[in-house]
């Protein structure tokens, strides 16, 4: 029953790796670029939530609702005025531009909210499930997270398969130069996939801090550094991917802290990813794709 | 009636000088064709009509109006479809979604049914592969598709790119089988070849470029019988 315990808490930690992971690989899938400002975008997100919460009292769903709304113009501010520019660039100079990016933001948040850790309520409650005679217990928000997760995948998987601008993106994830030919509007399809790369991590944001309730300028480095290890395990530019990935990374995370000693369970994390890589180097789901000349 | 007018237009890539200074015109109901060895600039000149290039001096000018500074998405709502070099169809995508997306700038959905029905029926080989994806089909299949997603824009003017490239003999007749059809039924076309044999057959009026240039212009029939461009070109 400890293990089943250690299993849900590793899959809902999983399902908030996974949700901020799709932000990195659609973003790489079709803007052929690593998003290193992501897990900052979570981060803000997470305190606009918390002061609409902590501080005007509104519901917490409408607070993640207007976090969702404030990450996703940033996600699209972010990619027209810093990457934007940067189309024709080499991919080096986008890599530094997106780390350059991650530390303009942190440091923004130091200045507007000062580097006090801020506590912040959990959007649902502290409450739990008693399953077992009380043997077994899930908190309310490992449920909603777990379900959140696959609610945003499966909406997700219907969007990029069924409608015209999901079919447009992976057109544009395809083969840019031929996606145009067709009339459709590049730059608008790259920053409609920054606007929901963002959302998603407000929501992300929202989930991670209701878990771990300390909130810092910092507190969306290593959580997005972690959903880019994920996505990359997954096999980066695949949804499904980056689900697989984030679950399993969360899981052996979790069971690292139980089995093996919590201070070494980022080591084991990393450490599983770079065997997998060895093994299959695009990542479980991921295509090894020849580079075009 | 004009349908493009291209006037002495010079295209960079960095300092390379690609398109020096050239003109031709299509008109409605024309099959006009730009022939010419490797890289004398055919396929950069439809890029630059698609607005995927831009011409640092000289105007495009689609219907009499100017194209400049118009991006290549708009360029397609205009009326101006191409069917790139090498195909380029979107290989993890099935047959059907390579055609839906072709119709990306159209909106009814009962006009895009009747698209693709009359696609399907240009192209029956295509009709048994719809739930296919594209990288599966062979090589004339996937220029099939990349025709047949090209029409899905309802085109005023067809642009094709080196349509018969890596095809075999037999397939490269049909492809050009159905250019002629199309232009029967009433399809602008400017078609550019290396084929220069197969493409003045079927061509109104010919341009024959070299090194950024049009050195010689005349009917297809014209052309076929140059002694200059049997030399260049025709193999004798």
């Amino acid at each position: 029953m400890v293990f089943l315990n250690f299993f849900i808490s590793g899959i809902s930690l999983g399902s908030i790796y996974a949700i901020i992971a799709l932000g990195y690989t659609m973003v790489y899938g079709i803007a052929k670029m690593l998003n290193f400002a992501h897990g900052d975008v979570i981060m803000v997100g997470a305190y606009v939530c918390f002061y609409a919460v902590a501080r005007y009292n509104l519901n917490p769903f409408l607070g993640v609702l207007i976090a969702m709304i404030v990450c996703t113009f940033l996600g699209m501010i972010v990619e027209r005025l810093a990457y934007k520019p940067l189309r024709q660039a080499p991919s080096l100079a986008v890599l530094i531009t997106a780390i350059g990016m991650s530390y303009f933001l942190q440091n923004t948040a130091l200045l507007l909210w000062s580097s006090n850790p801020k506590v912040f309520p959990s959007i649902i409650g502290r409450g739990a499930f008693k399953l077992f005679d009380g043997r077994l217990s899930v908190s309310h928000i490992t449920a909603l997270t777990i379900i959140a997760c696959i609610v945003i995948m499966i909406i997700l998987s219907l969007f990029i398969s069924k409608t015209k601008m999901g079919k447009a993106m992976r057109a544009c994830s395809e083969d840019k130069g031929a996606a145009q030919l067709m009339g459709i509007n590049v730059n608008a399809t790259i920053s409609l996939t920054f606007a929901i790369g963002s959302g998603l991590a407000a929501i992300a944001g929202a989930l991670l801090c209701s878990a771990y309730p300390t909130l810092m300028p910092t507190t969306g480095a290593l959580p997005g550094i972690k959903a880019f290890t994920a996505a990359v395990f997954g096999g980066i530019g695949s949804i499904p991917g980056a689900f697989l990935g984030g679950l399993m990374l969360g899981v052996i995370e979790i069971f690292a802290k139980a089995y093996i000693s919590s201070q070494l369970s980022d080591a084991v994390v990393f450490a599983v990813l770079i065997i997998v890589l060895l093994v299959k180097p695009a990542g479980l789901l991921g295509k090894l794709t020849q580079e075009k000349v | 009636m004009s349908v493009l007018k291209v006037e002495n237009i010079n295209v960079y890539y960095g300092s390379i000088h690609a398109i020096k200074g050239i003109s031709f015109e299509v008109n409605q109901g024309e099959i006009v064709t730009l022939i010419g060895a490797n890289g004398a600039g055919k396929s950069t000149t439809l890029n630059t009509i698609s607005g995927l290039l831009h011409p640092a001096t000289g105007s495009i000018e689609f219907f009499d109006e100017v194209l400049a500074k118009v991006p290549p998405h708009k360029i397609v709502e205009k009326g101006l479809a191409q069917v790139p070099e090498g195909r380029r169809v979107f290989a993890q995508m099935t047959v059907q979604e390579n055609l839906e997306m072709g119709a990306f700038i159209q909106n009814k959905q009962s006009e895009i049914d009747e698209d693709i029905a009359r696609v399907y029926e240009l192209f029956p080989r295509l009709k048994e592969r719809m739930k296919q994806t594209a990288g599966t089909l062979s090589g004339g299949e996937q220029q099939m598709l990349a025709m047949g997603r090209a029409l899905m824009s309802r085109p005023k003017l067809l642009m094709l790119d080196e349509p018969s490239m890596g095809l075999a003999p037999i397939l490269v007749e049909q492809i050009f089988d159905i250019i002629a059809d199309l232009h029967k039924r009433g399809a602008t076309i400017l078609l550019v070849e290396q084929n220069a044999q197969m493409a003045l057959s079927i061509a109104s009026r010919g341009y024959v470029m070299e090194t950024g240039k049009i050195v010689t212009t005349g009917t297809g029939t014209e052309l076929l019988a140059s002694e200059a461009v049997r030399k260049a070109y025709l193999g004798g």
